[in-house]
């Protein structure tokens, strides 16, 4: 498991706004560091992972907590 | 990165509801890397104004949930069956229904189309305003937002000429 650069809490937010936040994130890391962000938005899951297939960064872990969703994603590029 | 993919949305609707639809998927889709434009034409058009205005009504929106962002959850989920022609007749209910919405969507954590908007900029997404419209209902550039381009069916339909993704909403 990677250690984990930088931590985005996206609770209570509805879609687009986990993956607009995670993206802007993403982009003040640089290669190779982690995110963790964490969402209660049920459609977080698909969404996260359609994100990481687009923008080919790595989602390392995708985890359903019960109501709360905690995604790792390594920045590739 | 992504493979250059590109989303090209028509804008038509200026109301609250009618608003979301573009801003979410163009969005979404800068966030994923992609090429974005939307050409905002007809009653699209003042989402580009400075000083955004939607409503919403009930008036043609039969579909429209009724529900109150107040209250316990039960209440809150509850749909009133109050009939479209009684609401669109009420005096000042296009704003009661407006701030209903507003208020709805933001305990949901539903973003606001300003902040929507301002992703949007952020995220470079194109602007296109369609001249046409703006000589028709007498709309000047200086009301728009400074990001916003002007053109014609040509100029979106040369951006959208290569999209993977087009859509008219």
């Amino acid at each position: 498991m990677s250690d984990i650069t930088k931590k985005l809490d996206c609770s209570g937010l509805l879609c687009p706004m986990p993956v607009v936040k995670t993206a802007k994130a993403m982009k003040e890391l640089a290669v190779g560091d982690t995110l963790e962000m964490i969402s209660t938005d049920a459609g977080a899951m698909p969404d996260m992972q359609a994100w990481a297939n687009q923008t080919k960064h790595e989602l390392l872990e995708s985890e359903d907590l019960g109501g709360k969703y905690r995604f790792l994603i390594k920045k590739t590029h | 990165m992504a493979d250059n993919n590109k989303l090209a949305i028509i804008a038509t609707k200026g109301s609250l509801d009618w608003a979301y639809p573009p801003l979410i998927l163009a969005t979404a889709a800068g966030a994923m890397g992609w090429d974005v434009g939307i050409f905002f034409t007809f009653y699209g058009l003042p989402l580009l104004n400075k000083d955004l205005k939607a409503t919403v009504s009930s008036l043609g929106n039969p579909a429209m949930p009724m529900k109150m962002p107040f209250g316990p959850k039960g209440f809150q989920n509850f749909d009133w069956p109050i009939p479209n022609i009684l609401t669109s007749n009420i005096p000042g209910f296009e704003a009661l229904t407006t701030s209903l919405m507003k208020k709805t969507f933001k305990n949901k954590g539903v973003a606001s189309i300003n902040e929507l908007r301002d992703m949007a900029v952020e995220l470079e997404v194109r602007m296109i305003a369609c001249q046409m419209t703006m000589d028709v209902f007498g709309f000047t550039k200086d009301e728009f937002i400074d990001e916003c381009e002007i053109g014609g069916a040509a100029a979106f339909l040369e951006f959208a000429s290569d999209a993977n993704v087009s859509l008219y909403i």
